[in-house]
């Protein structure tokens, strides 16, 4: 039906609250390994426009397709699709109520119907991933920022999705620990996972990005590999927001 | 920390110690004041007691009063908390959930006016209407009358303390829920819930206190409750001080009791995460 290669397209897609049109109208096609970087100033809509990807926000318009199916229709079960692309917040949201084990099994357990040992076992390994396996039983609260957001990203892989969605990752955590949380989102690039990510840390963007886009009014106002958008901007928006931020 | 719970705990015991020493103390110089002049302070005590308690097995009135009150107040706080419960999370879904629509507006409505309804009208009342409006035949048990009563009555402040309660969770909680695949509902249970009722649980346990004290207009229907039952032993022996006393210490007892369940409870809530 549409653009099989695509994992993820993206047509006409619009969004307003009211009479705030947030976008009016973004077309794009997200392809499987490709690491998205969404760059643009605050309050244009990158957080909006990554909502409306798994339909945190319902669209106002457009239609959104993953691997083929059009999950903006009625008919679609959304929870199922969902399933598929997992979502880092900024301000993490784990459970608090439950072990760091619990966050990433939960899921898994409940949705998938691992059983249970085998759900243990496999966060175990991710956990380690990342170097906080000794935190397995701990709770949220008694994680740093980074720690926290850290296992917020192994609770996005124990359920093996397709994509992950990140939300400004590290706009929450001290400067000390914004490093840890980007060298594992820079192992994730590597490993191939689709990610698109809303961010500011505009080294991470250019040395991980397989393609950046810089929202403006509503649209994808450029869009390009880092090297061109940051070597040479064409729309003058972006010029003026790369020297404010750069 | 830990020495400031156990200070705390003996403050709770003293403090209901003393209430109850101060009553017997009252008690007492009730008793002696009324004592003739030449008979003993026990043994004029202790002819009151019997008086009141023991002659005519007068006691059963107690017993079979606080029965009716455990029954009514244990079945009315069930369906409270569950009817509470639904209430509650249907007018949170209706608030949360994106697809407004004839349905969820009209559904909230009658949600909102029922709570507006028995939030503004007395409990005795209620319980009246229930009983000679509603209810008219004579087969119908008072007891289900009160428990029903009593039940919709407390759902609806249930209702509110609950949503209070998952209103006080973080929005981010159920957008993680709901982005891992979760269904509201089961966002709502895993996640909403379990922290929620963290939260309300003192609420909860003042909720059940009021509850179980508000029982006692059941015997405007004729219900032989506590309060009726020792209001029954003072009709008939013609002195009102220790059955009214007595009434008000099994009252005290059980409002601590639960409240010791509910702080217990809480207590061990707080000891799994934050
Ligand atoms: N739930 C909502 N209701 C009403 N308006 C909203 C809502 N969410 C976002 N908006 C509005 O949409 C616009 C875009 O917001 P969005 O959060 O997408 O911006 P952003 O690009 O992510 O900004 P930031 O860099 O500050 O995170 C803003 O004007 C915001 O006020
Ligand atoms: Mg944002």
């Amino acid at each position: 039906m549409v653009d099989n290669k695509a994992m993820i397209h993206v047509e006409g897609l619009c969004k307003s609250f009211g009479d705030n049109h947030v976008l009016n109208g973004v077309d794009i096609d997200i392809h499987k390994g490709e690491v998205l970087v969404i760059i643009g100033p605050s309050g244009c809509g990158k957080s909006t426009f990554l909502r409306c990807l798994n339909l945190l926000e319902t669209p106002s318009a457009g239609r959104i397709f993953l691997d083929g199916v059009d999950i903006t229709a009625p008919s679609v079960n959304i929870n199922k699709q969902r399933q598929k692309m997992m979502m880092v917040f900024q301000h993490f949201n784990l459970f608090p109520h439950k072990t760091i084990l619990e966050n990433l099994t939960i899921a898994p357990i409940k949705l998938k119907k691992l059983p249970k040992a085998e759900a243990d076992e496999k966060a175990m390994s991710i956990l380690r991933r990342v170097g906080l396996e000794d935190k397995a039983y701990a709770y949220p609260s008694q994680l740093s920022g980074g720690q926290k957001q850290r296992v917020a990203i192994c609770r996005a892989l124990a359920m093996d999705p397709e994509m992950i969605l990140f939300d400004e990752p590290t706009s929450a955590l001290d400067p000390e620990m914004v490093g840890e949380v980007l060298e594992v989102m820079k192992e994730l690039a590597n490993s191939g996972i689709t990610m698109v990510c809303v961010t500011h840390e505009m080294g991470f963007a250019r040395e991980v990005a397989s393609k950046i886009i810089f929202f403006d009014q509503g649209v994808i106002a450029e869009c390009g590999t880092p090297d061109e958008v940051f070597s040479n901007p064409k729309n003058p928006r972006l010029r003026d927001f790369l020297s404010k931020i750069l | 920390m830990r020495k400031r719970l156990l200070n705390k705990k003996y403050a709770y015991y003293i403090a209901a110690i003393a209430v109850l020493l101060i009553v017997f103390a009252v008690v007492g110089f009730a008793a002696e004041g009324a004592a003739s002049a030449d008979t003993g302070f026990f043994a004029e005590f202790k002819a009151k007691l019997i008086n009141n308690f023991v002659k005519e097995d007068r006691w059963k009135y107690l017993t079979s009063g606080l029965l009716n009150t455990l029954i009514i107040s244990f079945f009315a706080v069930i369906i409270g908390v569950v009817l509470g419960f639904i209430i509650a999370i249907l007018r949170s879904a209706c608030d949360m959930l994106d697809k407004k629509n004839i349905f969820t507006k009209t559904l909230n409505g009658i949600l909102k006016a029922y709570l507006t309804v028995i939030r503004g009208t007395p409990a005795l009342i209620q319980l009246l209407i229930i009983y000679y409006v509603i209810f008219t035949s004579p087969n119908v048990s008072k007891l289900f009358v009160a428990v029903i009563s009593f039940g919709l009555n407390s759902s609806a402040y249930i209702a509110e303390i609950v949503r209070s309660g998952i209103m006080s969770i973080d929005k981010g909680q159920f957008e993680a829920g709901r982005s891992l695949g979760f269904t509201y509902a089961q966002t709502m249970w895993h996640f909403i819930l379990p922290q929620a009722f963290k939260n309300i649980l003192p609420a909860l346990g003042n909720e059940f206190i009021v509850l179980i004290k508000e029982t006692s207009i059941a015997g405007y229907i004729g219900i032989n409750e506590l309060t009726r039952g020792g209001d029954f032993i003072r009709s008939r022996t013609y002195e009102a001080f220790l059955p009214l006393i007595a009434v008000a210490v099994i009252y005290l007892v059980i409002v601590m009791i639960l409240t010791k369940l509910v702080d217990m409870m809480e207590r061990r809530l707080k000891t799994d995460g934050r």
